[in-house]
């Protein structure tokens, strides 16, 4: 009897969320809803975050993303992107979460929190970051908290009950991949000491395939990307190759890597070589 | 006329009315939006209920693509 071989993935548990796509995807920064529905498409995501904002009631263009969107295949996001305070979070995410709730859709009662502290760089405040956490969760939000590559302010996010804490790769948009790579490690390792389940998804920063694949060959349970494909030259051909560099990733992950080594090691056989040592080398 | 503010803009209406009324001005499905007023959010099941009062401060909003 052959072995059978069982190259099933765990589903990515998030809170009470089950995702079957370890890879969530953002909707924004797309040439055409269409463009965007086809991306989707093609990374097999079946989470896709989302913003909320002001209706503009006076000069609509006639296009609502949810009539791009299919409610039955995917789970709603909702993001708190573009808040300062925690203050402005919160009510964000109140607001989507009414929103997904009159839709019938399972994220109403999540939210990626977002809290920036600096328009230019667009790296996260921590400390109302840490302030709107802390709000959400008692409020009864899973709170998936977007936060810089700090190990101590990740505890904390941990600590005040972010069911996921999302550290950035690099600056929101930039494609510079995972810039700090020790950092990273680090609060894979802290978050997880005690909590092996505990799910740490890289967000922002991911530039092309390889960074994905780099985030879950670390180890991060999850990665959250927008900007590598929306702006690609051809999004939905690279929403495929992320889709399979995730995939590639994560076997590599739990496949287990080599050690490295200063010194070479040959994978044939040392007996019977037909050949003299140059140098004096050692067998 | 009733003065509010919409999303930040200042709005003549022509009496109080209730959100559902208000919402039934624009051309959006209302499960598509989500409304607060002075700060609360007003649920869903309330609109038709829940009036719109002069100097309220009202937001409108949906969701749009973001990442």
């Amino acid at each position: 009897m052959p072995a059978v071989i069982d190259l099933q993935d765990s589903p990515l548990t998030i809170g009470t969320h089950t995702l079957q796509s370890r890879m969530i995807v953002g909707t924004g920064r797309y040439d055409t809803m269409e463009q965007m529905r086809d991306s989707l498409d093609a990374s097999g995501a079946d989470c896709v975050t989302v913003a909320v904002r002001r209706e503009r009631l006076y000069d609509r263009d006639g296009k609502n993303i949810l009539d791009f969107l299919d409610l039955d295949r995917y789970t709603l996001l909702p993001n708190t992107a573009g808040c300062y305070t925690a203050a402005d979070a919160v009510r964000a995410a109140k607001l989507g979460r009414e929103i997904l709730k009159t839709l019938g859709n399972p994220g109403a009662d999540w939210v990626k929190l977002e809290v920036l502290g600096d328009s230019r760089t667009l790296l996260p405040d921590p400390t109302e970051t840490l302030h709107a956490c802390q709000t959400l969760a008692d409020a009864g939000f899973q709170v998936l908290c977007y936060t810089s590559d700090c190990p101590v302010t990740a505890q904390k996010l941990k600590a005040a009950g972010a069911a996921s804490v999302m550290p950035a790769g690099s600056p929101i948009g930039s494609g510079q991949g995972l810039l700090n790579k020790n950092n990273l490690q680090i609060i894979l390792e802290y978050l997880k000491e005690d909590d092996p389940d505990y799910p740490v998804i890289i967000d922002a920063g991911v530039g092309t395939a390889s960074d994905i694949s780099e985030a879950f060959e670390l180890g991060a349970d999850g990665v959250l990307l927008n900007t590598a494909i929306a702006h690609a030259k051809d999004p939905i051909r690279m929403a495929r190759a992320m889709k399979y560099a995730s995939l590639a990733g994560r076997d590599a992950f739990l496949s287990g890597r080599i050690p490295k080594r200063l010194y070479g090691t040959a994978s044939s056989p040392a007996e019977g070589v037909i050949s003299t040592r140059p140098y004096g080398s050692q067998a | 006329m009733v003065a509010i503010t919409v999303n930040g803009r200042a709005v003549e209406i022509e009496s109080s009315m209730s959100v559902e009324q208000m919402l039934d001005t624009v051309d959006v499905p209302p499960n598509y939006l989500a409304v607060e007023i002075n700060g609360e959010v007003v649920a869903r099941e309330d609109y038709a209920i829940t009036n719109v009062n002069a100097g309220d401060e009202v937001e409108v909003v949906t969701l749009v693509g973001g990442g």
